[in-house]
């Protein structure tokens, strides 16, 4: 495994000045047209979507954005989707779907908000409508983990046809902290939660819920030239499949994650 | 008749805030006795059965999932299904070995959920109930996987879904592949769905997290039990995050009445009957499906 111990990829993952969506989108395509609003009751700024050209095919894009600065994380609530994000991001979704146009969602939060008003607008019931309507969405979604790929938060852009994974993004069912101090109750075990918990991008490999980790090396805009080609070749590749094989193959992407997955080398 | 779990009382309710336990007097030494946390009432645990575990005052105590049900479904009508799915330490989680054989001995269960086929005042369906006394109700591979052939199998014979929802979240000690449970789930419900098939989600105290954020909130209708917490979020973390006390009544099943997310709240007494009503009106052929 390259670059460290788990925690360090946690750190990694987290790290100030690491690349947030809006970079990604910048470089990977053209035209980008932010489109706001859930059409229920406000814009999420953690969640950012639109419209784009991917090497000349229309795309929706939908992204969390963590911010960059303190005032611009502040303003995108440290990239935490309240229930309408989730709902805008939905919203977005069906127009794509509408439309026949691919959707490529980039994921980095440590969750959804943990809040008064996100309880009170249902963010429980906002994540699991996400799920419901992503695995029967009829039109092709690859999801890409930039950084922190936290819980519920993070799955419910990433009910997708594949999962990319950065080198040192990372994706668990619990924080590290919220490991060590539920479970062990000791907040000083986190390095050791880090590792129990297989949260590494080549964790994810391992146990099928990545089908790609992407190499953090060379410049970024290399990197992003390449991710725009591979995505464009993922979704030509499903140009021609019919959108009930489609929704069938996603359902069955995630119907193996029984007991059947067993990785001989944890 | 199946015995499993029967003599257990959830430790949860005893567990809270360490009450001295009732003077003992000659008569009922060997009386066994809850204290009710709402009305201080104290009840004879052989009593509780017969009041459907509901104390006098209203307050639902939690029940197990083979009493539930013994309450719900018709005598001898519940066959329960997939009870051969093992639960497997597949991440080699530290303590899971361990936690999981506990969790064997406490609640009489061999996981989180139970599923199966039953009737309801003569309604067919298919039914889950998820078990609290089994590491709280946590949904991993196994508890997903049972969920998601029960729908798969109702989805396959056209059968309306009765689940009974009790879960603190995914199972930490599965990793990610507890959190793909969610994802899973929901799409099979969505499937279900999708088919005009019948789905009745019934919250009871407490549905947080994984639970609440996948199949608990996906039901047709959502039915809570009275005083249930419901909430995705932890009430500490939220709290923790907000730096703020939450208010009186906040995630209670109440509460999400208020705020538009569930249909109804039916006490224990009256949920055979409203269900099974349920059931009838939404039977295919029934009258209602105007094409
Ligand atoms: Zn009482």
């Amino acid at each position: 495994m390259s670059g460290g111990t788990p925690y360090d990829k946690v750190m990694l993952a987290r790290a100030k000045g690491r690349a947030t969506a809006a970079e990604y989108i910048n470089r990977i395509f053209t035209d980008f047209i932010e489109l706001h609003g859930d059409r229920h009751f406000a814009d999420d700024k953690a969640v950012v979507g639109g419209v784009a050209y991917l090497a000349g095919m229309p795309v929706t894009v939908i992204s969390m954005e963590k911010g960059k600065d303190t005032k611009s994380k502040v303003y995108r609530n440290f990239g935490a989707p309240n229930p309408e994000g989730y709902n805008k991001a939905l919203r977005l979704m069906r127009q794509a779907e509408k439309f026949s146009r691919p959707v490529v969602c980039f994921v980095d939060t440590a969750g959804a908000f943990c809040g008064l008003g996100a309880e009170e607008r249902g963010q429980g019931r906002a994540i699991a409508q996400n799920l419901a309507e992503m695995i029967t969405l009829k039109t092709p979604i690859i999801s890409i983990f930039i950084g922190e790929g936290g819980s519920g938060g993070a799955l419910a852009l990433a009910c997708s046809d594949e999962v990319w994974m950065m080198e040192n993004a990372i994706y668990s069912v619990i924080s590290p902290e919220g490991c060590a101090s539920i479970l062990w109750k000791d907040s000083k075990k986190v390095k050791a939660a880090a590792q129990s918990l297989r949260l590494t991008a080549q964790d994810m490999q391992k146990l099928q819920v990545a089908e790609k980790v992407i190499p953090e090396k060379g410049s970024f805009d290399a990197c992003c030239r390449t991710m725009a080609q591979d995505l464009r070749a993922a979704f030509d590749a499903r140009r021609d499949i019919p959108k009930d094989e489609l929704i069938k193959t996603r359902y069955e992407r995630f119907r193996k994650y029984g007991a059947q997955i067993v990785p001989e080398d944890f | 008749m199946d015995l499993r779990g029967l003599f257990k009382r959830p430790a949860n309710e005893l567990e809270k805030g360490g009450r001295t336990p009732a003077e003992a007097t000659a008569a009922d030494t060997f009386e066994v006795k809850r204290e009710c946390p709402s009305c201080g009432a104290k009840i004879a645990e052989s009593d509780l059965p017969d009041m459907y575990y509901v104390c006098t005052c209203g307050h639902h105590f939690r029940m197990n999932a083979r009493q539930r049900i013994d309450f719900i479904c018709d005598e001898g009508s519940f066959t329960e299904m997939f009870s051969d799915l093992e639960t497997k330490d597949i991440i080699n989680f530290p303590g899971y070995e361990k936690k999981l054989r506990e969790a064997r001995l406490s609640s009489g269960e061999d996981e989180a959920v139970i599923c199966g086929t039953a009737s309801v005042l003569g309604h067919k369906c298919a039914v889950f109930v998820m078990e609290s006394l089994f590491m709280m109700g946590s949904m991993g591979t196994v508890v997903g996987e049972r969920i998601t052939r029960l729908f798969e199998y109702a989805t396959e014979q056209g059968l309306p879904v009765v689940g009974f929802t009790v879960s603190g979240g995914a199972r930490m000690q599965e990793g990610i592949l507890s959190l793909m449970q969610m994802a899973k789930t929901s799409g099979a419900v969505k499937l279900h769905s999708d088919a005009g098939n019948f789905y009745l989600t019934v919250l009871t105290d407490p549905t947080t997290g994984g639970v609440t954020a996948s199949f608990a909130m996906l039901g047709d209708i959502i039915m809570a039990e009275p005083g249930a917490t419901v909430g995705f979020a932890g009430a500490r973390v939220i709290e923790q995050t907000i730096r703020k006390k939450l208010p009186q009544g906040f995630q209670t099943a109440e509460f999400l009445l208020e705020h538009g997310f569930i249909d109804i709240i039916t006490p224990r007494s009256e949920q055979k009957r409203v269900i099974s009503t349920l059931l009838a009106m939404h039977e295919k052929g029934s009258g209602g499906d105007i094409s």
